[in-house]
């Protein structure tokens, strides 16, 4: 049994603001549910079915089915960090085939930026349930300096370098300048990065991804319900997801878990990554994107720093075009998890609703990936095939 | 981590006691599996690779050569944050002190070192070895 196009993208909503200080966080998840059901073309009464992580209050679902007055038959709370959402997406699939719920709501929001959370420096708690914290807490590990790792030893293993790490930032900073909501729409150049203070070795200011508030939501329906709506359906033609971890201390830091969850949804869509007209692809930093480029197949390993060189990243001029929006790196990385804002760009991509500086002419076949918690030790990643009208 | 800094206390479980009392007596232990013969950190009952729950403590030579590192130049005092891959074959995190962050390599020898935080346990780190 496949679930190639089983269900729908039916409506999206990315929140306009990245600073949120007078806003509370269940009003944000609020916010954007009402942006996506109405850019649908639904109402909070018909979902009966409600998807958010651990970035949601309370014990999740259950907290914000009361807060938004759902009247839900099917909740899942999922927690694999920033790719939760393309978590969600594909456990929504599964659930609208297996009749369990007909209109599903995925929400997520934050507010890191206005609580003036310090996301990449400052050492991440662990409570003392946690079975690797007394292995990991006492050395300082923090977001930069886990990601900083796993870029040195990319550099180490197939001469990356800083040079080709900045023209991630690049592409997404030019980008990131026909979107009026971008935190960041300056246009950057590879020594504007490269110059940009360290912040853990070998990753500059300029590597690292924004800190903002806000949020995103992403509705999906089932066939039936598609056919009733006026808005253009967004096929859901692939999913898959997979844990990376530490592997009992043997190690591999050069690669990610979208090594295994690229291929479950290139499969299960039919399709290779040649077909693919433009990429979402989670940014935390720009070696995430460089590793998860080479394990999705657009390039062998180690060639990544070769292949994201010279603008290839960038629209309308290289060959994978990839976060129009301007990406975690310049536009939005809401409660420090970029995954709904990844499913967001890369529907507007299929509608033709993306920046027109931006759009990628006849763009059919997209794909959506999520990268969450570190590539310095374990993550959760998870892909999307999405597809237009006609693919 | 800097001689300046405090030496932190690490978080404890009943499954983990015996690492911590034999920091103090400087032993740096790692798991065994006495079925597939291979070992495993962090440390844990159960076996990672073959699921065999007949696991027993092991002392490392507590050599290994760097795996990878990264100084975290933002912090108040910049410290440095690495995988050492030990001579049994399990990489651990850790800082490398008592050197010149930036004459670090990958590859490089080193060797573990235990700071007391005398509060009944000792926290390992690695140094380059001369």
């Amino acid at each position: 049994m496949t679930l190639n196009s089983k269900a729908f993208i039916a409506g999206i909503f990315e929140h306009p603001l990245r600073l949120a200080p007078e806003k509370s966080l269940p009003q944000l998840h609020a916010e954007v549910a009402k942006g996506a059901l109405d850019d649908a073309g639904l109402s909070f009464s018909d979902v009966d079915g409600y998807f958010c992580a651990g970035d949601a209050p309370g014990m999740g679902a259950i907290n914000m089915a009361e807060y938004l007055g759902l009247d839900l038959r099917y909740t899942d709370s999922t927690e694999t960090g920033g790719s939760s959402p393309v978590v969600h997406v594909g456990h929504a699939v599964a659930a609208i085939a297996a009749g369990k719920c007909n209109v599903a709501l995925i929400t997520l929001a934050g507010k890191p930026r206005s609580s003036g959370q310090a996301t990449g420096t400052a050492p991440r708690t662990m409570g003392s349930s946690i079975p690797e914290s007394g292995f990991e807490a006492p050395y300082g590990p923090t977001t930069s300096n886990m990601y900083g790792m796993a870029a040195m030893r990319h550099m180490h293993e197939y001469g990356t370098t800083s040079e080709q790490l900045a023209w991630v930032k690049v592409a997404a900073s030019t980008h990131a300048q026909y979107n009026p909501n971008a935190l960041l729409q300056d246009v950057v150049t590879v020594e504007d990065v490269v110059n940009s203070p360290m912040i853990s070795d070998p990753l500059h200011r300029l590597d690292c991804c924004v800190i903002t508030d806000g949020g995103g939501a992403v509705v999906i329906v089932s066939p039936e319900i598609a056919k009733t709506l006026n808005r253009t359906q967004v096929k859901i033609l692939g999913h898959g997801e997979a844990p990376k971890h530490l592997n009992g201390g043997l190690i591999d830091l050069t690669y990610t878990g979208a090594k295994w969850s690229g291929p479950l949804a290139f499969d299960e869509a039919g399709i290779t990554p040649a077909d693919i007209d433009y990429a979402s692809i989670y940014d935390s930093f720009t070696i995430t994107v460089l590793e998860t480029i080479e394990d999705l197949g657009f390039c062998d390993k180690g060639e990544g720093g070769k292949f994201v060189m010279d603008g290839n990243l960038i629209s309308g001029v290289g060959k994978l075009p990839f976060n129009t929006d301007g990406g975690g790196l310049c536009n939005n990385h809401p409660a420090n998890r970029g995954g709904v804002t990844k499913i967001i760009e890369a529907v507007r991509q299929l509608r033709g609703e993306a920046h027109e500086k931006v759009q990628v002419p006849n763009c059919q076949l997209v794909l959506a990936h999520g990268t969450g918690g570190s590539i310095g030790t374990r993550m959760g990643s998870a892909t999307l095939i999405l597809g237009g009208e006609d693919a | 981590m800097s001689e300046a800094m405090k030496v932190p206390v690490p978080m404890i479980n009943e499954e983990t006691k015996p690492f911590w009392e034999a920091t103090i007596l400087k032993k740096f232990l790692i798991k065994h599996c006495k079925d597939c013969d291979r070992h495993h950190f962090y440390p844990r009952s159960k076996c990672p690779h073959c699921h065999s729950l007949d696991t027993r403590w092991v002392e490392a030579s507590g050599k290994g050569e760097i795996y990878t590192h990264s100084t975290l130049r933002k912090a108040k005092v910049p410290f440095t944050l690495a995988y050492v891959t030990l001579e049994e074959g399990v990489s651990v995190l850790t800082n490398i002190i008592d050197c010149d962050p930036d004459s670090l390599f990958i590859g490089q020898q080193v060797e573990v070192v235990f700071r007391d935080n005398g509060q009944g346990s000792a926290i390992p780190y690695f140094t380059p070895i001369n």
